[in-house]
């Protein structure tokens, strides 16, 4: 043990502000903006992959196994380095967006399995166009089923996001060992961002999980 | 291009030993987080409420922060505080085990929770003794339920060993970019994903045997070939939510 103390309240005071800055100007953006993304592509692929012919449903089936089972600090690293004149944060937003859609888009696909094929049917007999069917009576059912697992995946996205670390965003965690590496003093800075991620996102798991139940019960 | 395969020749030594690192990480991790997974559920299905709450804790704890935090906790933080200095892989097994241990004591709480109740009731009818109940009957019929999702945490684990070159591990990742400054970008990085394509394939596919195996064990499922197929053999799911879904 060195002569430090083993919590130090003026490191406290000192980094809170700047992981409270990385927090609001990076983690909460890309989680927010990237989850909007995520949430519109996934439903884009699934539509595709049900509805397009088979070998391109196929080929997209592929693709997005693919991104679903490479980590995303590798995608983080490869699209920083390929597109070298965009920022950092615009990358990430684009790659949580694109990673995070393969698996809404699984969310989806089961959601649309669950309409009863009744209702396809019934759409047939009114013969309603393709596109009609889709946004009037399909996508609204099959969203009802998938908006809490879809929340989900955005509290996973938000702990995902120190991926970022990877490509020099300064989000929350790496202002936080930025702050550690100039004191040598790490415990304060991992400690709150720690707690900080804890505070966020209990609760409003708690939250998702209330709405499941309220969401499974009326339908 | 040639002259990249030249250099991916070259590299292909380095390529190995990152892969080796990331594939032990992986199963290090993962069988840290299986035994974890198996204390924490078990736990947090006790009557006794001190029990069930330092296990809900615990799960809520990890489950909550960030594996990357984790990871920085153990790395920086754990050495700092207890004045040990661990190993590098031991700080990636213990941060990745205990993130997805967490994760995966949910699965193992919700798979046994689905035990129909006639089994433990039966249990008891043939006057068995707890250890007998658990490893003979509940837990072989919990453990074909539970495979599914920790296959997809399993696979999770595999992607999260990607950010331990951040702590200074030459990993399959860190390799890769090292092999982009011989090569280009676009082909260093084709060649790690599909690395790390085939890894997380192969993990799918021992996985899928096991599961084709534990149902085999308990008079359903048929053969061994459908191990080979890309999806989990049955629709079936473990009825256990993972909660916040992947770490």
């Amino acid at each position: 043990m060195t002569d430090q103390p083993i919590w130090s309240w003026d490191a406290t005071w000192e980094v809170l502000p700047k992981l409270l800055h990385g927090f609001f100007t990076a983690t909460l953006v890309v989680t927010v903006v990237s989850t909007i993304i995520a949430a519109i592509l996934g439903l884009i692929i699934a539509i595709i992959r049900r509805s397009a012919p088979k070998p391109i449903a196929a080929a997209f089936t592929l693709i997005v196994n693919f991104i679903r089972m490479t980590p995303i600090v590798m995608q983080l690293l490869f699209a920083y380095a390929a597109f070298t004149s965009v920022s950092g944060l615009t990358i990430g937003i684009i790659i949580f967006g694109i990673h995070y859609s393969t698996y809404m888009a699984e969310v989806y696909r089961a959601g649309i399995e669950a309409v009863p094929p009744g209702q396809w049917e019934a759409c047939t007999a009114l013969s309603m166009s393709r596109a009609r069917t889709w946004v009037g009576v399909v996508i609204p059912q099959a969203l009802r089923a998938t908006v809490p697992a879809l929340g989900n995946y955005a509290i996973s996205m938000f702990k995902d996001t120190p991926f970022l670390v990877s490509i020099s965003v300064v989000e929350m965690v790496q202002a936080g060992l930025a702050y550690g590496g100039s004191h040598f003093r790490y415990t304060e800075a991992i400690t709150l961002a720690g707690l900080i991620f804890l505070a966020a996102s209990y609760p409003t798991s708690l939250l998702v999980n209330r709405l499941e139940k309220r969401l499974a019960y009326t339908t | 291009m040639g002259k990249y395969f030249e250099a991916l020749g070259e590299a292909l030594p380095f390529m190995l030993d990152g892969l080796l690192l990331t594939v032990e990480l992986t199963i290090g991790g993962a069988l840290l987080a299986f035994v974890i997974a198996v204390v924490l559920g078990m736990g947090a299905r006790q009557k006794n409420i001190w029990v069930r709450g330092l296990c809900r804790t615990v799960i809520e704890f990890f489950r909550g922060t960030s594996l990357v935090v984790q990871l920085f906790f153990v790395f920086y933080v754990v050495p700092q505080l207890f004045d040990i200095k661990l190993p590098s892989l031991w700080v990636g097994i213990i941060g990745l085990g205990l993130n997805y241990g967490a994760y995966g004591a949910e699965v193992v709480r919700g798979s046994i929770n689905s035990v129909p109740s006639g089994q433990w009731e039966a249990t008891t009818a043939l006057s068995m003794g707890a250890w007998q109940r658990f490893t003979r009957v509940i837990f072989p019929q919990a453990w074909a339920l539970m495979i599914p999702s920790l296959t997809n945490l399993l696979i999770q684990l595999l992607k999260g060993t990607a950010i331990v070159y951040v702590i200074l591990m030459h990993d399959l990742t860190y390799e890769t970019d090292k092999l982009r400054t011989d090569t280009s970008t676009y082909f260093a990085y084709a060649v790690g994903l599909l690395v790390y394509f085939a890894v997380a394939y192969l993990f799918t596919l021992v996985m899928n045997a096991l599961e084709v195996r534990a149902k085999h064990n308990l008079g359903r499922g048929e053969s061994l070939r459908e191990a080979l197929s890309f999806k989990a053999p049955t629709k079936e799911t473990a009825g256990a939510s993972t909660g916040g879904g992947m770490g």
